[in-house]
Parts: C-alpha cells; structure tokens; sequence
C-alpha cells in the first residue's frame, strides 16, 4: 500500500504525476512528494512502529515508494547515543551524537537516501542508475546497485580522497572522474541526463531520493523516545539534510507522534565553501554560488541545490550558522574520537567544530540539549589527518626495547611485581 | 538596435520556436514588460502574482546575474545580451529544459 499521492511544485503548488519529474514545468520551482497524511495518521503509529525492523523502511508509509522495499534494506536505524565525555570538554549538559559514520552498507547518511532512490527508480523501471557526488554518494550508489542489480555511472571530481574512490571502484562501476569541481560534474550530469535514459538519483529522480533524509530525523525522534531536542547541527553540502530533519520533525508532529517542536536547527558548513552560512547569517535568502577550497570534500558545493529551502528552514526554527577553518575540522575530528570513539570523516569535524563555535558563542546554551549529527566515516577521509596525528612508537621486538622507548610512559605504570 | 535576449527552451513555445528575441526596454523589468506584449504568457511563467521575479529564473545581462547588480531594475541598453535561465533545483543551471 502506498500513501504516496503525486508530486506537487514546492513553489507554485502545481502537482503532477509520481514520474519522473523534477522540476516544475510552469515556473521552474523543485518539486517533491506529496503524501495522503489523513490515511498514513491511522496506520502510522508509535505502536505499530515499535514492532517493525530497524532500518530506513519502518518509516515507509513517509517513504516514496509503490511496493516493496527492494534495495537497501539494512540501512538506516544507526546509534543515537549520549555523549558524556564529549559534553565535559564543550561544558554542556545533555549532548547526543547521531553516528550515520557506521551506516549499512558505505559508511555514510547517503545510504538512507540512495536505498529509496534505487527502491524507487527500479519500480520507475530504469535498468541503469547514476549520480553526481562528492564521494559518499558515489560510494553508495556503487555499493547499492552492485547488490540490486543496476548498471552504474558515477561521476565525481578527479581530486576526491583516495578511501573514497576506493570505496566506488571496489563495486566494479563505471566510475568518471571528472577534472572540475563537483558544481561543473553536477552541470555535466544534467546534460548527460538529458541525453541518456539513466536514474541520475540527485537529478531527475532527486524528489525520491531526497525524502530518505527524512529518516535521519524520524530516528533522532523516535531514538530520544518521541522526543525532540533543543537544538540540532547539520552539516550541510547541497543544503537537503538539514531542510528534510525539518520537514521529518514537521510530518512526526503533524501525525500526531511528537507533542511540540521548538528545535532550532543550526547549519555547518567549511570557511572554505559556506554559501548557505554565509546567506543565513545575512538573513537573506539569496545563495551567491562560491568557489569551494576546504579539506572537508565531501561538503564542497559551491552552488547548493536546496540553499534557498536550507536557509529558510534553519531561519524559520530560530536557528543559526556557522563555519570551521581547516585547522578546526582536524581539530574536531580528533575530538570526537578521543572522548567518544568515533571516526568521522572531515564533514563530522566541521559539524562538531561549528557545535563547540555556537555553543562558545553562547547561540546554544548549556544548559539545553543537543544533538551533533555525524554524517560520514573518517576511514574514507585519512589524507587530512597526515600530518596531524602522534606517530607509533616503533621498537624492536624485546621487552628492553619496549621499556626505553616508552620510559616516560612507564615510569610510574605499577607492574605485577 | 534593440537587447538581444535568450530564451529557454521550455518557453520557446510562446516566441514561435525562437531561441533568441529583440526587445526593448531600459531596465530589465521594461524588457520582461515588452516582452510579455510580443508573446503573450511569457510574463506569468517569470514573475508571480505580485509581478516578482520567480525563484528559480536565473536572469544575465551580459553573463551576469542580475540578483547581484539591481534585480530587475538593472540598466540595460542596446546591444546588451540578456540570458533567461532556469535554475534547476538540483541540476544546476538549465540544460535539461
């Protein structure tokens, strides 16, 4: 059973078939999926959710598929945990990390988003599927479509991390590397698209695709016990995580699962590529595309496809943002793993770093709760941390060798006798 | 002489399949006004209700944007290229259309 009603114009409100549509023919605005609220309100229920498997698709009634889950099936559902030792060193009170960096099956949030864009682009009847990505994307489109059986192109910056072209070329895509940013692979894309009958899962089905960011918030949601917390901070790239926690918090609320909703959503981006930040912090709602240069890779769109909708979602919860330096991303990442055993990549340590900013800042008080949202797995992105890290105490295979070179260490160790 | 603008594909059906017009006009808005007189309907699929430029029409004058000159008040004069794009929301510019 499918409560999904057709697509409807974000802007204009027209509404079209649930095909393969994009973009509103009328006025150009984003389109995107529209649900039979009154009929999901009766099945959809902290009751009947209780039971289900923990993973993406217990939230399917607010999913855009007909049938079936067919791809993906295991992801989604990751740990939401309270992070006490982390919160000592921000002097924060109630602090929770919302780890996606050990999502089935690539390691990353956009595991959730490509399990329902593959889901759906097979009822969609495409045989072939393809992105445009700065590495996470192109890791789980890759790993996806291996297992459901897709033919894959996927296209990403030539000077991405090398974890993550490992991480694509393993599932035996077509992978191209394109030399230009991603804003010049997503315009190429667009063309390409136009030419070749292909799933582009950030393109032509990007309405689809974008609802599995939902999940991200039904979890916090349900994982704080039908809860929400005061404050959020979302890395943000193309802008869709963070207006999506906001519409997942909206529809939980609508259907009657969560009371009130007063959290403020804060928006993270690197000094070296923050158009959202920067237009949220003018309140205005103008994006000026910018020519990415950070280490956090992953991040680097200059020209957000949803930082007009990204803008007016955190402006309209009372939120703020704000950006990290380089130094400061390493720093956060270092951070995270050190009190909470965490590795995430560089989008994790920008968005830790912009929580320590506001909450320095005093934008987020103490004394209320927060939640980090950490999106990605360090492993993909080690060349940032080069430099960065205490090296191995190296010795030869002997127990003196082992107590002199760690005799500072040891001086005071008791030992068994 | 007159401004010389460009029209997207998708709105081509209202300037009889022509891909380039001649309009007149000083300022960018004078240029969507005679524009809308030559070919009718063009005007509702730009602006809203209110007559404000949508949010997803990228408009240049001579390849810049004009969100960061004077909106639709930017100066124009003869000889001038003027661009209509559509900004896809999550494929860039306009190529699709």
């Amino acid at each position: 059973m499918s409560y999904m009603v057709g697509l409807k114009c974000r802007e204009c409100g027209r509404v079209y078939p649930k095909e393969v549509i994009f973009v509103c023919e009328f006025c150009f605005g984003g389109v995107e999926v529209d649900y039979d609220y009154d009929a999901i309100r009766r099945v959809f229920t902290k009751a009947a959710l209780a039971n289900r498997p923990k993973s993406i698709w217990r939230y399917r009634e607010l999913l855009p598929i007909e049938g079936e889950p067919t791809v993906g099936l295991f992801s989604g559902f990751t740990p939401l945990f309270r992070a006490e030792r982390l919160a000592e060193v921000l002097g924060v009170e109630e602090l929770y990390i919302k780890d996606d960096s050990v999502s089935h099956p690539s390691l990353s949030f956009k595991d959730r988003v490509v399990s329902v864009a593959l889901s759906r682009a097979k009822e969609l009847d495409f045989d072939t599927v393809a992105c445009a990505s700065t590495g996470n994307l192109a890791n789980s489109v890759a790993a996806l479509s291996a297992r459901a059986g897709l033919k894959r192109y996927i296209f990403i910056p030539a000077d991405l991390e090398m974890g993550k072209i490992v991480a694509s070329l393993i599932y035996h895509p077509t992978l191209v590397a394109v030399e230009g940013t991603y804003d010049e692979v997503n315009r190429l894309c667009a063309e390409i698209g136009a030419k070749y009958p292909w799933a582009f899962v950030n393109i032509n089905i990007r309405p689809y695709y974008a609802e599995g960011s939902k999940t991200y918030g039904f979890e916090i949601a349900e994982q704080l016990g039908w809860r929400v917390p005061q404050h959020v901070v979302v890395p943000a790239a193309g802008g869709s995580l963070i207006t999506k926690i906001g519409k997942a918090f909206k529809e939980l609320k609508l259907l009657g699962l969560l009371d009130e909703v007063h959290t403020k959503l804060h928006c993270a981006q690197a000094t070296g590529c923050a158009p959202i930040v920067t237009a949220i912090k003018a309140k205005s709602d103008i994006i000026k595309p910018v020519k990415p240069s950070t280490i956090a890779k992953s991040l680097a769109i200059g020209n957000p496809a949803d930082g007009f909708y990204a803008t007016r979602v955190v402006l309209d919860s009372g939120g703020s943002a704000e950006s990290a330096s380089d130094d400061e991303i390493a720093e956060a990442m270092k951070l995270l793993a050190e009190t909470e055993g965490v590795f995430t990549e560089t989008a994790g340590g920008v968005t830790l770093a912009v929580a320590k900013k506001l909450i320095e800042q005093g934008v987020i008080p103490r004394d209320e709760s927060i939640v980090v949202c950490i999106t990605g797995n360090g492993l993909k992105t080690q060349e940032p941390l080069m430099n960065r890290l205490g090296q191995a105490a190296r010795i030869r295979p002997t127990l003196a060798s082992f107590e002199s070179e760690l005799a500072s260490q040891l001086a005071d160790a008791p030992t068994r006798r | 002489m007159a401004v010389t603008v460009r029209i997207p594909t998708p709105l081509q059906r209202l300037t009889n399949g022509q891909a380039e017009v001649q309009c007149t006009g000083r300022t960018v808005n004078e240029l969507l006004s005679d524009l809308e007189k030559r070919y009718p309907g063009v005007k509702e699929r730009l602006c809203d209700e209110q007559g404000k430029l949508r949010r997803f029409v990228n408009i240049f004058v001579n390849e810049e944007d004009i969100r960061f000159l004077q909106g639709d008040q930017t100066a124009v004069k003869d000889g001038d290229d003027v661009s209509i794009i559509p900004a896809i929301a999550g494929g860039g510019v306009g190529l699709l259309c």
